[in-house]
């Protein structure tokens, strides 16, 4: 049974109600990472010698093709968004499986170097900077397993049979916000060493 | 926002990538050189941080496409960002500082200094070599736990003297 739709934008704002909710979430996001990274900067400040010793430990070649595989999704999810404006369901469904491939790559690079830190004594309880760093980068790796899972739903559900196209620019506004919280945490945790 | 001309997400694609390689290339410049100080850390901010804040308003303007998003979508960004600032700067003025009324930091830089680098020794440069990491984890618990009970210890006594 097809599902009434009651509302698909606000008069006042005059954006659609899904996109106007994403960003919502968005902003409430901004606080919790913002939070995290806000209290990291200041123990960074407090204890810059010992913290600059433990980070000197994270990988920073790992971190960097992490950093490519998310700007390079970026580009692709945008590529959908366009493709799904042209109502093209076919390249929609490329551009999106290609973005979860490169989810999967951050999430298979991101596994890797958990498995070599914690079988070299790094474990979320070594120190605050390496509670930090699994806090942070765990939270961040969840959202992009969401995100995967959303897009997911998404080419499947509604873009293989050619209904809420609109889904493909929230789900990209998510995945872009998801691209710059990691663009934050690259040089927090594996540059400034 | 199917209205407005996109722009050329490939050239905006490729500048991300050059401002990545500039903040990778930054900090490993400073060490290569081997600055210390002021110059160090200017030219670290700058490349790693500043290309950071570059980025994420690139990507910001034109993938999340807020340079023609309605005026609101920008309000509620800067509205969580200016309570992020309030918790920031409402925290940083205690915890910056060493100590107080009623109470001394008891945290010790130069001994966590030793710790991290003791740890560091067992890390990534040792791959391979059959060194124990549970084993040198376990010494610095236990390491942390005696620490810990030497600062108790040291204000009980301060306590009982006081008493005194």
């Amino acid at each position: 049974m097809a599902h009434q739709i009651i509302a698909t934008s606000r008069s006042r704002t005059g954006i659609p109600t899904g996109r106007l909710a994403v960003w919502w979430v968005i902003g409430s996001e901004i606080l919790i990472f913002g939070g995290l990274i806000g209290s990291y900067l200041l123990n960074r400040f407090n204890h810059g010698p010992s913290w600059s010793v433990e980070a000197a430990n994270t990988n920073t070649f790992i971190g960097a093709c992490n950093t490519f595989w998310l700007l390079t999704s970026s580009l692709f999810v945008v590529f959908a968004h366009a493709a799904s404006e042209k109502r093209d369901a076919k390249k929609t469904r490329m551009w999106i499986w290609l973005t979860i491939m490169l989810g999967g790559f951050f999430m298979g690079f991101k596994t890797y170097e958990y498995t070599t830190e914690i079988q070299h004594g790094f474990t979320l309880f070594t120190s605050n900077f390496w509670s930090f760093y699994y806090v942070a980068t765990g939270l961040h790796g969840f959202h992009v397993v969401c995100g995967m899972v959303i897009m997911g739903i998404i080419a499947e559900n509604d873009i293989k049979h050619g209904r809420n196209w609109h889904r493909v620019e929230n789900i990209g506004l998510y995945w872009h916000f998801v691209d710059i919280i990691w663009i934050f945490l690259f040089p927090l945790m594996y540059i400034a060493k | 926002m199917a209205g407005h001309k996109h722009p050329s997400y490939l050239k905006i694609y490729f500048i991300l990538l050059a401002l990545f390689v500039v903040s990778v290339a930054g900090p490993e410049i400073a060490e290569k050189l081997g600055l210390e100080g002021v110059s160090r850390t200017v030219l670290v901010l700058s490349t790693a941080f500043g290309i950071a804040i570059w980025k994420a308003y690139l990507v910001c303007a034109y993938f999340m496409h807020l340079k023609v998003e309605k005026i609101y979508a920008p309000y509620i960004l800067l509205a969580c960002l200016s309570l992020l600032l309030v918790f920031f700067f409402g925290t940083a003025t205690d915890a910056m500082f060493s100590n107080g009324h009623n109470w001394v930091k008891s945290y010790s830089e130069e001994a966590a200094k030793e710790e991290a680098q003791s740890r560091s020794h067992g890390g990534h440069d040792d791959h391979g070599d059959g060194h124990s990491d549970g084993d040198h984890y376990g010494e610095d618990h236990h390491d942390e736990g005696d620490h810990d009970g030497d600062d108790h210890n040291k204000e009980e006594d301060k306590d009982s003297h006081e008493a005194h």
